[in-house]
């Protein structure tokens, strides 16, 4: 066929028309855009029925109830249980990221074993008969009191069958770390006797005298103190924050009253002094007063003058006399000590003085004021089984009454004072001061069984790590503590299967006595974690598989309080920071950072500021008036006198010259690209000091130095 | 389909006063929407949070400082003179991006999105993320995800839908339940209920019964200095981002402070004595 001029155009204009109507173009450009966004890669998660579950988070010293939605048998959200006692609804960013913890790049997955400095997998069965011949040796050698213990806390049932534990194999030496509620508890003790403990109701008070308390920094029950805080603005509550550095809580406040860093303590005691001076104390109160009221008056008239201690703390004599009058003249006064979170090292003598100035306004056990209120008691542990060897070893004198002096007299010794060491829900080699040291005490002890859920700092110096189920796949019981003025104990319970081979410690404790056998396995007869925990909490046991919760004590505890002043009569040493460089560093403690067990989530992580953390430099938040030819910005070398890191400047016109702040949660050393190796562990910069009247850490700050790098 | 009759105007007021900085919406947003995080995140302006926190300052020497914190999800901008061109609606090529005239929400359709990255140029706010990577969970963390929010893949632009996906399951049950209001609680966004200071306040501008009317105070009249400027609230303490624009945010904010609300827009000298005062039309005042 002849291909004409006529046919040729009529083909070429036939092509395209029928390219242009025809649908393949079309059809083409669609399907590529679909295909090309059509990755395998990118998760399609499973629809499914939606529930939701009941809980309380067991995160933080916090204890919020929580409630879990779920998609068939899947966990896809946490959000705050309106219904429960403490929190009332919402929730905060790390129990929020809860479930990120649940699937942690840092989980441990299944029992481990170091072996020549690597863990290698093994059974339960392989280690739990590991841990038990060690322990068996132990008592073979008539010194169980060689084995030690270090938990979190000492409040609810699984401390609670550690110290059981302890008593059945014989030894005394279970210790805690320091946390808001140990220094409440003490604080309670060296005022009104034992048994006690402090609760501030700052729903309802209308003047809150805050010492470096992070109100809304995560002190206390953290969602519970959001809440305080945002009520107090509704009702016209005054709050005084009296902290070295603009905190969130310092700019929120009514008023901001800079202080040099560590003087609170004499700012209370000259508080004290006015308010007894004026005769501006409840005489009602007073009755209960003993231990020398006169002495502790003279004693804070002759050593506090507040013409002294107004050149101490840097705050002029006549707003020392406003503010404490001020104080003593509300209507419901409220002194809050505990800088920061409140945990960690903080001061006896403060505590204690703070504390004084809500006795003498007597605003105590009344609504808006403090709460003096028993340790809730709703555990009744049987008596351990003991034999011969074990009541041997439990009468014998404890080695130490803390995580911080257990560490310090292990580091000190000679010899091996502790064989075996048991860790639970504690991260001592990170969170002590100076963790270098707390390492090496770690690397003198022979055995350290971990039980924990993730390879942590601490996890990484053990021995044997048995793994802990999270919050999430197991039941507990949730004591609310924290200077909450509401005893409310809670149910935590599985909201999921264990994703991986773990065991809740109660149920870890049972199988380890049960593998002991003799008078442990007497002393543990139950057959898991849940029969136990039943029997454990008889009277309330019903409440709480029905509701979540129990109410233990609401309302103003009755009853006459008496205070006692003798320890604070023979006037304290104040303590002062390691070093005699010329700026004070501060830890900072920022609600975004997780400082305890478990870090941070990456979430948590992901809403750290620029101004914390950029790549994996920290900053250090200075006065640009203290940088002196320095660039904001810019790196620079701090030392002090446990150690020295690099970080970059933060000029901050919200921090006291002279005084120089980093945040605490950052540096981990553990293997978890997206929250560890960022920054610098303040802790590592920081020297304890020992105070002598409680014996704890009161390193609330060190001496530093900074130098261009 | 389930129709819902009448128009609403979702929007939301913050209070910075209780605002406590604490970053709860950002996280619950993030674990809400399936929004995935990296190994760095330091460097903000590639990390995606549809609700960022950002700190403020009033800029003065110690003792004086004062820092306060300012969340920012989508504003769910009306465009001028309230009319539905949002900035981004209006420059994207792929009506990816779309008003909702029966809610004011703006949507974001990631299959629809090819990245082109003009309604992040357009976006006055920074509310818009662009994806440069495929998200990538740690082994077995994709098990929490949701399956109310499709994952985005790497190429599209995401940003907040004031958790559309809940006012959709609202809908349902309130069709469901043979109604057609949707309650106050029913639907509320995930950084609201997170919020544990309860600052965001979330619901319909168009219903008088609503928490977020009764203190925004939307003025129904142009504002007459600005007639692009719709819905100004009349509460003094009261205000919008870069208000002047004529954008009308459906994200109030709110704060007794005035150098907080003075840093709502970039005021030339003198300027803002001129305008901190004027609140509405005076038609109705009070």
């Amino acid at each position: 066929m002849k291909v004409d001029r006529r046919s040729f155009l009529g083909l070429g204009l036939g092509a395209v028309a029928g390219i242009a109507i025809s649908p393949v173009g079309a059809k083409l450009t669609d399907d590529s855009s679909i295909w090309t966004q059509n990755w395998p890669w990118t998760p399609v998660p499973p629809d499914g029925k939606i529930s939701h579950d009941q809980s309380v988070c067991t995160l933080c010293p916090g204890t919020c109830g929580i409630s879990v939605r779920k998609i068939d048998s899947r966990p896809v959200k946490i959000e705050g249980e309106d219904t429960y006692p403490v929190n009332n609804g919402g929730a905060c960013l790390h129990g929020i990221a809860g479930l990120q913890y649940l699937y942690d790049p840092c989980r441990v997955k299944t029992p481990l074993k170091k072996n020549n400095g690597r863990f290698e997998p093994i059974s339960w069965q392989e280690a739990l008969t590991l841990v038990a011949g060690r322990l068996g040796k132990i008592r073979e050698n008539q010194g169980p009191d060689t084995l030690a213990c270090i938990t979190d806390t000492d409040l609810g049932s699984v401390p609670g069958l550690f110290s059981h534990f302890m008593t059945a194999f014989g030894s005394p030496n279970h210790v805690t770390m320091q946390t808001l509620e140990s220094w409440l508890v003490q604080t309670a003790q060296t005022l009104h006797g034992s048994g006690r403990t402090l609760g501030f109701d700052l729903d309802n008070a209308d003047f809150i005298l805050s010492f470096g308390a992070g109100i809304i920094e995560g002190w206390g029950s953290p969602v519970a103190c959001f809440k305080a805080n945002s009520g107090r603005r509704q009702r016209g509550a005054k709050l005084y924050q009296i902290e070295p550095r603009l905190s969130n809580t310092a700019a929120k406040a009514d008023r901001w009253i800079p202080i040099q860093p560590g003087t609170e303590a004499d700012l209370a005691m000259a508080m004290c002094g006015i308010l007894l001076q004026e005769n501006l104390f409840d005489p009602e109160f007073a009755a209960g007063f003993r231990g020398g009221l006169n002495r502790f008056n003279a004693m804070v008239q002759q050593k506090y003058p507040v013409d002294q201690v107004a050149a101490v703390t840097g705050i002029s004599a006549a707003d020392i006399k406003k503010t404490a009058i001020a104080f003593a003249k509300a209507k419901m006064p409220v002194a809050v000590p505990g800088k920061g979170r409140g945990d960690g090292a903080q001061s006896l003598k403060e505590f204690a003085a703070i504390h004084t100035l809500n006795c003498l306004t007597g605003n105590i056990n009344k609504k808006g004021g403090t709460f003096v209120k028993p340790v809730p008691g709703y555990l009744s542990f049987p008596d351990p089984v003991q034999d011969a060897v074990a009541r041997k070893g439990a009468g014998k004198e404890k080695l130490a009454g803390s995580a911080r002096e257990l560490v310090t007299t292990i580091h000190q010794s000679d010899t091996p004072v502790v064989d075996t060491l048991f860790v639970y829900n504690a991260n001592p080699c990170y969170s002590l001061n100076d963790p270098v040291k707390t390492r090496a005490a770690f690397d003198k002890i022979p055995f350290v069984v971990n039980f924990t859920s993730f390879m942590d700092e601490t996890a990484m110096a053990s021995d044997v790590i048995l793994p802990i189920s999270t919050f999430l796949e197991r039941f507990e019981d949730v004591p609310s503590r924290a200077g909450l003025v509401r005893s409310v104990v809670g149910l935590a319970r599985p909201v999921v299967d264990p994703v991986f081979d773990t065991r809740s410690p109660g149920d870890a404790l049972i199988l380890l006595a049960k593998t002991l056998g003799g008078t442990m396995a007497d002393s543990f007869d139950w057959p898991d974690y849940k029969t136990c925990l039943k029997s454990l909490v008889p009277g309330i046991w019903k409440e709480l598989s029905k509701n979540g919760h129990a109410v233990i004590a609401q309302g103003p505890p009755a009853g006459r309080v008496e205070t006692n002043f003798a320890f604070l009569a023979n006037n304290p040493p104040t303590m002062q920071p390691k070093g005699d460089a010329n700026l004070t560093l501060v830890p900072i403690d920022n609600m975004r950072v997780a400082t305890a067990v478990p870090a941070s989530s990456p979430f948590a992580v992901k809403t750290v500021s620029d101004r914390v953390i950029k790549k994996k430099d920290m900053f250090v938040e200075i006065n640009p008036k203290t940088a002196n030819g320095l660039k904001d910005g810019g790196f620079v070398t701090v030392t002090t006198p446990a150690g020295s890191a690099r970080v970059r400047l933060d000029f901050n016109e919200g921090i006291m010259p002279g005084v120089i702040g980093m945040v605490k949660g950052l540096g981990h050393g553990f293997d978890n690209k997206y929250v560890a190796d960022k920054g610098v562990n303040v802790h590592e910069l920081i020297s304890p000091v020992i105070e002598p009247g409680s014996g704890l850490d009161a390193a609330f700050a060190v001496k530093a130095s900074i130098a261009k790098a | 389909m389930i129709q819902d009759k009448k128009a609403h105007k979702f929007g939301m007021v913050i209070d910075l006063d209780k605002c406590t900085g604490c970053g709860s919406c950002t996280v619950s947003c993030m674990a809400e929407n399936n929004v995935p995080f990296k190994e760095d995140e330091s460097d903000k302006k590639d990390s995606l949070t549809w609700m960022r926190v950002y700190k403020l300052t009033n800029g003065r020497p110690f003792p004086d400082t004062r820092t306060a914190y300012l969340p920012r999800p989508c504003q769910h901008c009306g465009g001028k003179g309230d009319h539905g061109h949002s900035p981004c609606v209006s420059v994207c090529p792929a009506t990816a991006t779309d008003y909702g005239y029966d809610t004011g929400i703006v949507s974001q359709i990631y299959t629809r999105c090819f990245g082109c990255r003009y309604c992040m140029a357009a976006c006055p706010y920074h509310a818009r993320y662009f994806n440069w990577w495929d998200p990538v969970w740690p082994e077995g963390m994709e098990k929490y995800l949701s399956p109310n929010v499709s994952p985005r893949m790497r190429g599209v632009v995401e940003k907040c839908s004031f958790c559309y996906h809940r006012y959709q399951l609202a809908r349902e049950k309130a069709y469901y339940e043979g109604s057609d209001e949707i309650p106050e609680d029913a639907y509320q966004t995930a950084c609201t209920t997170a919020c544990p200071a309860g600052a965001i306040i979330f619901g319909d501008l168009n219903n008088p019964s609503h928490k977020v009317h009764q203190i925004v105070k939307p003025d129904p009249h142009p504002d007459p200095l600005n007639h692009d400027v719709v819905g100004k609230s009349r509460n003094p303490k009261v205000f919008r981002l870069l208000e002047r624009l004529g954008t009308n945010p459906k994200v109030y904010y709110m704060s007794e402070h005035e150098w907080i609300r003075k840093l709502g827009d970039s005021y030339l000298d003198g300027e803002w004595d001129k305008v901190k005062n004027h609140h509405g039309s005076a038609s109705h005042d009070g």
